[in-house]
């Protein structure tokens, strides 16, 4: 059955160094903006990795992606370089984005990755339009398009749903239920708190899903992906997960307990892997020693990279404003 | 093509049909090309532009979509930066309200932000406008406002030829491109001339030519303009009419060099006067031009009133021929 997830050594490993180098990165990413290397916003995706690394399994070079402004885990887990990614943080001229989107807009057209989208609900019409046109020149391919459980407030949300599936389009809605929205708790803002069961409402196949957990992410998103690829019009996926951190790095945590935070804690997909690869064998000390240094050398790598990387100059400041040709 | 060819032999048509013959010639043309908004196929179109074009081209590519304008020209910017070339129809700038997220966060912004990885080769067309009784929540000219964006073009086809024309330009355009149909323009009538098969949409068009005043207006505005220029004609001030088409990239070379031969002007807007398309034209006029005036500068916008329903009413909110006539008499011949 190929919607079951390979739990061969391979892709366990591979599951737990995806998570690993996110949250590495993003480790990493939150010292540099002490260090003010970084500014402006940054979200981090601390507690979610199992949702994009999971989703991302499921998905062909041919897909396409449209990312929320909590974009790192998406965009790495895509196989966006880590270098172009951290050089963008930077705000350099090597970025993914040439130092115009930074944190939460990563851009990548030859990964079909259509964006880190900073306006919650915001993607979710974009992923009908690439979906329409991937129908039209490029049958098979599914349009993945995360958001947040927030985004079900906005009305895009409940249009896009809609029309996915009155126009039987193959997008793969993927909800990243962290139960904020920033600081709003899910049951202040919804009445309905099921997140999946709005998509009832749109006769969407739905299923909710552990998002703390990786091969149980994948599973469900190869579910929904080849339901999706069989001509069955779109698909709604809740991960329900958890942020560790701060919303952003201007965020006191007033709506939320360090309790919570703890308890959340104790499902941390990262540990929980690394001990289920360990109890059965799939990983051994000195291959998490490899994989751990891998995951340094890479990240050490990128901040050289973004550190050599160069200004935009500002005779450049305009450029694609508006552009000549569109590109192929 | 061949019966294009023939609809086209008769160069007399109203604005509405223009509109319509021009859908038609793009959806022949390029198999990416398809028209999408509120009750554009069945209904054909709430003026009435597409009507006949669902029978013609099916209903994958005259898509009639629900009520919901944020996602449908959402759709429209995914599926342009997906390969396709789409026509996204909002029924009335009223209703881009809805859709102004998708229209200025992400048409007008992910050109660049995305580095140049991502266009958006995207047309969006709307009635614009006020002059038929609509009352205020249909009648806004809300043109001068998406021209205030970088990343988008805007067009106001104020002639039968601009209407027949504009679109081929604007699809052929790697850009998010706005058309802005005036609501009062749709029954008007004129003739094509047979040997234009093309418009450019980056210059502005003197439509009447004269030395004494420039009136730079667009969309409904101008022939109220031309009409003020024909009454001016009679008691001998020639007036040059400046239609604008073009109000965002504004083109500054055709303005500046009509105003710097006749050394006044009048700017005619049905937007209203604060913050203001005029606005703007009388600063760059101000900024740059300063020294070849002979006048000061004087715009006839709408009153600050949201449009209301009463015909006396919305005709005295809204710029008129006289006026028109009166402000260009008052700067050429000063008491």
């Amino acid at each position: 059955m190929s919607q079951k997830p390979h739990l061969d050594r391979e892709s366990g490993r591979h599951l737990f160094k995806q998570m690993l180098r996110i949250r590495r990165f993003e480790a990493k990413c939150a010292e540099l903006y002490q260090a003010q290397k970084i500014r402006g916003f940054l979200h981090l995706y601390d507690g979610e990795e199992a949702v994009a690394v999971g989703v991302m399994q499921a998905l062909e070079d041919s897909d396409a992606i449209v990312a929320t402004y909590r974009d790192h885990g998406h965009a790495l887990a895509r196989g966006l370089p880590m270098t172009t990614l951290m050089a963008e943080m930077y705000g350099k001229a090597e970025g993914c984005s040439r130092g115009r989107g930074g944190s939460m807009h990563f851009f990548d057209r030859a990964r079909r990755f259509y964006g880190g989208n900073a306006i919650v609900g915001g993607g979710l019409p974009l992923a009908i339009g690439i979906a329409m046109a991937d129908k039209q020149l490029r049958p098979g391919a599914v349009t993945a398009c995360f958001f947040g459980e927030g985004a079900a407030g906005e009305g895009a949300f409940h249009e896009s749903i809609n029309l996915a599936e009155l126009w039987d389009l193959p997008v793969l809605f993927v909800c990243e239920n962290n139960l904020y929205a920033m600081g709003m708790p899910l049951e202040l803002a919804e009445a309905e708190t099921d997140i999946s069961r709005k998509a009832d409402a749109y006769r969407t196949p739905n299923e909710a899903v552990d998002g703390m957990n990786p091969i149980a992410v994948e599973g469900a998103a190869r579910r929904a992906v080849e339901s999706i690829r069989g001509g069955n019009g779109p698909y709604f996926l809740e991960c329900r997960t958890y942020r560790f951190r701060a919303h952003s790095m201007f965020d006191a945590q007033l709506y939320r307990t360090r309790e919570e935070i703890e308890l959340w804690r104790e499902r941390d997909p990262l540990p929980r892997m690394q001990k289920w690869l360990e109890e059965t064998h799939m990983l051994s000390p000195q291959e998490l020693r490899e994989i751990e240094a891998d995951v340094e050398a890479e990240i050490g790598k990128a901040v050289a990279f973004a550190e050599q990387g160069q200004w935009e100059k500002i005779e450049e400041l305009e450029r694609f404003v508006l552009v000549d040709e569109v590109p192929e | 093509m061949k019966e294009l060819a023939a609809n086209a032999n008769t160069n007399r048509m109203t604005y509405r049909e223009a509109c319509r013959q021009a859908i038609r010639e793009a959806l022949i043309d390029d198999p990416r090309t398809f028209l999408m908004g509120e009750d554009v196929g069945l209904y054909g179109g709430c003026y009435a532009v597409s009507k006949g074009l669902l029978a013609e081209f099916g209903p994958q590519r005259i898509r009639d979509t629900p009520l919901a304008e944020a996602t449908f020209v959402g759709a429209g910017i995914g599926a342009a930066m997906a390969g396709l070339r789409p026509i996204v129809e909002i029924m009335t700038c009223n209703f881009s309200l809805l859709a102004l997220d998708q229209i200025m966060n992400n048409a007008a912004t992910i050109p660049h932000m995305s580095g140049g990885q991502f266009a958006v080769p995207l047309v969006i067309r709307m009635a614009t406008g006020a002059g038929r009784q609509l009352a205020a929540q249909h009648s806004h000219s809300l043109e001068g406002w998406f021209a205030h964006i970088p990343g988008l073009k805007v067009l106001a086809p104020g002639t039968i030829e601009d209407a027949r024309f504009m679109l081929k330009a604007a699809l052929a355009d790697p850009n998010p491109v706005m058309i802005f149909e005036h609501i009062v323009l749709y029954n008007a009538e004129g003739d094509l001339d047979p040997d234009v098969t093309c418009v450019d949409i980056a210059k502005a068009r003197i439509r009447r030519s004269g030395r004494d005043i420039s009136i730079l207006t667009y969309g409904n505005s101008l022939p109220k303009s031309l009409a003020a220029a024909e009454a001016l004609a009679a008691e001998g001030i020639e007036a040059e009419v400046v239609d604008l088409r073009v109000l965002r990239p504004l083109d500054n070379a055709t303005i500046f060099e009509s105003v710097a031969r006749t050394r006044r002007c009048v700017i005619v807007d049905e937007g209203w006067k604060s913050g203001s398309i005029s606005a703007e034209i009388a600063a760059r006029l101000s900024e740059d031009l300063f020294f070849e005036l002979d006048a000061p500068i004087r715009r006839l916008c709408s009153r600050e009133v949201p449009v209301p329903y009463a015909a006396h009413m919305e005709e005295a909110a809204l710029p008129q021929t006289p006026q028109i006539i009166n402000a260009a008499r008052s700067l050429v011949k000063p008491r």
